[in-house]
């Protein structure tokens, strides 16, 4: 395994993270907030010096760089990001605990969005700003970020495949362009984009400013962390409305954007998952607001609450502006599937992905037909094209590792005595990266009575999610650490 | 620029490797995902996976809006119909075939408006002159010309009995009474740009340029035998023999060709009236002594496996072949042998990917391009000639007041057709065609690229 390489990587991505932590410190400067700018200068500090303990250890770094290391770097990169990024809580003692702000990092880097701080309004600007930044870096990645600005060093630099895999959700990641460095930058140009879109409508229905950013990242990266302890609800109806749609934006496939904008309208309409995404959000949003419509007292005011707690759910945001744990039992059923179903692949959201729920969906019809019809062969097409075969079975896989990873991981934080109902959403909603559960992690509560051992298990399940299980799976496999 | 390479087959793969550090956005077509997998992996490419013929195929790759096409597909009748194909949805492509088979080589430049072609490469017959080349002027392991065939770099290995060992490069020139240059050494498989106090050992390979009455002085020197070449053995009947027997022929050169396939063997026969082909196992070594191994001018090792080609030569250089020549599939391996006696050694894939990679660069640097480029020293140099213009920096100053790149040597400048070599005193000026050694990991894509900023 090429050690070197990989410190070289990650000694990169605290570079980056340091740079991050600038506009942090100063907000925290403008605001006066002494401790503060203590915990980020402090922080920045030791993020530099892990960063050049690295860059000196990777003098001399080799070229080969396989799947392998791109798998284990990318795991290992968010590990250390996260440990080093839940400083500035700590130092500045807002967050006492240290395993409580790796377990808020944590949820900030993966766009969870569940949070163990009883009242945000408390927290100083500066950690506030910081807490939703973490989202919005998250959300695109920060290797591929990375990939944006790296130059493109001239000679073979096709490691970069690999960690674009490893870091984008999907079940077939691509490039949208020949170049890898294009590709990246591509991605997060269309994604600043669209979060200055999203400030501009906000500041438009009179947020002030620095909400309007905190939420816009939230958004963007479909976290879920505010600055307010109500989340959306104290908010009025035309922002509420506006942020459903811009959450729904981001929960579409990027490349579909890109297709776009070079007017390749008929490949979007076309597309299957964008089909089953737009259908799955009306379709829930439409039954649940049949089910809570003598809850609320206009017809707006339903369909309003309905549709923007299903696109927070479903593209895995976790804002509300109803409290979903008061409503029927039936919507909350809904609500829980749409945690397992998330958002498209290609986006800033979690969740198995509707590409995946579609190859899963027409893999089971396949399989009835050829239960019925043994000899029949049948290929499965998406968006007319025929998918590989290892493309199914990774997703089955995938499927498998899923279902295992919840069970553990519930059996795990059962002990701490919470409610069955209150550990399944808590497992749901960090997996796949949603924030509010139901039950006591519901919208109004929060994380912090958890056990430290159970908040570390959640960590882990967020950081598992965000990566789409493998990257984090193979740090564990005996296999990635063997010299052959 | 952006670039489709179709078929990605061991020629395709290594062309695509060789243009991503051209800086340019490629695209490869190949009906194997496998084949696309590992390419892409290996190098920063878009794969689409399909039929490179087919104009939907075509269309996801974006032919539309690309500049060039390479067919690098097994089969000449699908490069040429992928040609055609995309120069129908795009007349502004470019495109470049291979085109193997022998029988439609000398229809091509008739039909090449008809199939839209820019260019055409035929591997086989560009490494059969590069053989035939080395064959007419014995004593070079590998040589490169430039400007218009006045100027050459050379390839020649420094013997152990040679007198020039110990002597330092900067009175090479009075010990050997010629004025050449070194531009490049590689000694123990290490490449560089030596300067005036590098002393040379015993199995230096050393990179030379210099006019050929004065290369032709060195080689006396260095005592290697420069004998006429009138018979030839050549071990194998591929498509290379037959390009290889035709050009020989024509010079009135004697050529044995041994091959192991008789249906093979009669169509050679066929082919090449004045050629003896004798049917055989070239790997047998009884058969080559039978045939006069001990007696002929030139070895030449054609078979189709890499493997048998080695130890052939070897074989040959110990029977006292005066010139031994190798050819090899895969370049890979060329390090490896850089102590076997293999005589010189030529890679149809590297003949034919460097001359897309020339074609690709003159495309991209309409002003000031490079008018040909020769990968030397196992391919980690290159030699690179310019023409200069009025876009020319530094024309008319010493060379000694210039900063250079690292690791750029200005080689050799001919003007009207005269070759100089060039000393810290000359200056060059526009119209003179320059050619420059370049080891470094930048592309020099035009001449002004190697100054220092």
């Amino acid at each position: 395994m090429n050690y070197k390489m990989m410190a070289r990587l990650n000694g990169y991505i605290l570079l980056i993270e340091a740079v991050f932590m600038m506009p942090a410190l100063l907000i925290s400067v403008y605001y006066r907030e002494n401790g503060a700018i203590r915990a980020f200068l402090m922080t920045i500090a030791v993020v530099l010096a892990a960063a050049g303990i690295l860059m000196l250890g990777s003098k001399g770094a080799k070229r080969g760089f396989y799947a392998r290391e791109g798998l284990v770097c990318t795991g290992i990169a968010w590990i250390i990001m996260s440990l080093l990024g839940c400083l500035p809580f700590y130092i500045s003692g807002e967050i006492p605990k240290y395993v409580d702000g790796f377990f808020e990092v944590v949820s900030g880097f993966t766009t969870t969005g569940a949070s163990i701080v009883p009242n945000v309004e408390v927290l100083s600007k500066g950690i506030l700003y910081w807490r939703s930044f973490t989202h919005w870096v998250g959300g695109m990645g920060v290797l591929v970020f990375l990939l944006a600005i790296v130059p493109a060093t001239g000679r073979v630099n096709g490691f970069t495949l690999h960690i674009l895999r490893a870091e984008s959700p999907g079940p077939s990641v691509g490039k949208i362009v020949p170049k890898m460095r294009q590709t990246a930058m591509i991605l997060y140009l269309m994604y600043i984009a669209l979060t200055i879109l999203d400030i501009c409508f906000l500041l438009f229905g009179g947020m002030p400013l620095f909400e309007a950013v905190c939420h816009a990242f939230g958004t963007a990266g479909t976290g879920g962390f505010g600055v307010k302890a109500d989340s959306f609800t104290s908010y009025s109806p035309y922002l509420q409305n506006v942020t459903t749609v811009f959450m729904l934006l981001f929960g579409v496939n990027f490349s579909c954007y890109y297709l776009l904008l070079i007017r390749d309208f008929l490949g979007v309409i076309m597309d299957e998952e964008l089909r089953l995404y737009l259908g799955v959000v009306f379709g829930s949003a439409i039954l649940i607001a049949c089910n809570i419509r003598g809850m609320y007292t206009t017809l707006e005011e339903t369909l309003r609450h309905a549709f923007f707690q299903v696109a927070s759910i479903v593209t895995t945001t976790g804002y509300a502006t109803a409290d979903f744990d008061q409503w029927p039992s039936f919507s909350k059923t809904i609500i829980l599937a749409l945690m397992v179903v998330g958002a498209c692949a290609g986006s800033t959201g979690g969740g198995l992905k509707c590409a995946r729920v579609l190859l899963l969906i027409k893999g089971l019809h396949r399989n009835i037909r050829t239960v019925l019809h043994p000899r029949e062969i049948k290929v499965i097409r998406v968006n007319k094209r025929v998918v590989d075969e290892k493309v199914l079975a990774n997703t089955n896989a995938y499927l498998t590792a899923y279902v295992i990873i919840i069970v553990l991981s519930m059996l795990l934080i059962s002990l701490d005595g919470f409610t069955t109902e209150t550990n399944f959403s808590a497992i749901l909603c960090t997996f796949n990266n949603i924030g509010p559960g139901l039950g006591q992690v519901g919208p109004t509560c929060n994380f912090a009575d958890y056990s430290s051992f159970s908040k570390i298990v959640l960590s882990f399940d967020m950081l598992a999610g965000r990566l789409e299980i493998f990257p984090i799976l193979t740090l564990f496999s005996k296999a990635t650490w063997k010299k052959m | 620029m952006k670039i489709l390479v179709a078929g990605n087959g061991k020629m395709g793969a290594s062309l695509t490797k060789k243009l991503t550090v051209e800086d340019c956005d490629l695209t490869v077509i190949d009906q194997n995902p496998g084949v696309l997998e590992s390419i892409m992996e290996d190098c920063d490419v878009m794969g689409i996976h399909g039929n490179c013929a087919s104009m939907d195929t075509l269309r996801d790759a974006g032919v539309e809006d690309a500049d060039l096409l390479i067919a690098m597909t097994g089969m000449d009748e699908v490069n040429l119909l992928c040609c055609m194909t995309a120069h129908s949805m795009n007349p502004k492509l470019h495109t470049i075939t291979r085109i193997k088979n022998p029988e439609y080589a000398g229809q091509i430049y008739t039909l090449r408006s008809a199939f839209g072609l820019s260019m055409a490469v035929n591997p086989d017959r560009q490494a059969a002159s590069e053989i035939s080349r080395l064959i007419k002027y014995p004593g070079f392991l590998k040589r490169d010309t430039f400007a218009r065939g006045t100027v050459e770099i050379v390839e020649l290995r420094v013997r152990e009995d040679s007198k020039l060992i110990g002597i330092p490069l900067n009175r090479l020139n009075s010990v050997a009474h010629c004025n050449i240059l070194v531009c490049a050494a590689v000694r123990e498989g290490e490449v560089t740009i030596p300067s005036g106090d590098f002393v040379l050992k015993g199995g230096d390979r050393l990179f030379v340029t210099g006019d050929a009455e004065n290369l032709g002085v060195l080689l006396k020197h260095l005592g290697v035998i420069t004998r006429k070449a009138r018979h030839i053995l050549i071990a194998g009947g591929s498509r290379i023999s037959y390009y290889l027997a035709q050009t020989l022929l024509k010079y009135g050169i004697d050529v044995r060709i041994i091959e192991n396939n008789p249906k093979r063997c009669r169509e050679l026969a066929e082919d090449l009236p004045d050629a003896v082909v004798v049917e055989g196992d070239a790997g047998d070594q009884k058969i080559l002594d039978k045939e006069g191994i001990a007696d002929c001018d030139a070895f030449v090792t054609l078979t189709g496996v890499d493997e048998t080609n080695i130890v052939l030569s070897i074989f040959g250089t110990h029977r006292g072949v005066p010139q031994v020549i190798t050819k090899l599939s895969r370049e890979e391996n060329v390090q490896m042998l850089d102590d076997l006696p293999v005589g010189s050694i030529i890679s149809p894939k590297d003949l034919c990917t460097n001359s897309i990679v020339r074609y690709v660069r003159a495309m991209k640097n309409q002003v000031g391009a490079a008018v040909s480029v020769h990968m030397i020293a196992d391919g980690q140099v290159e030699a690179i000639e310019f023409i200069l213009d009025e876009s020319t920096m530094h024309c008319k100053e010493p060379l000694k007041n210039l900063k250079l790149r690292k690791n750029i040597l200005i080689a050799c400048a001919s003007r009207r057709g005269k070759p100089r070599i060039l000393t810290g005193d000359s200056t060059f000026d526009k119209g003179d065609s320059v050619i420059v050694i370049s080891a470094g990991d930048s592309v020099i894509g035009q001449f002004n690229d190697i100054f220092v900023e």
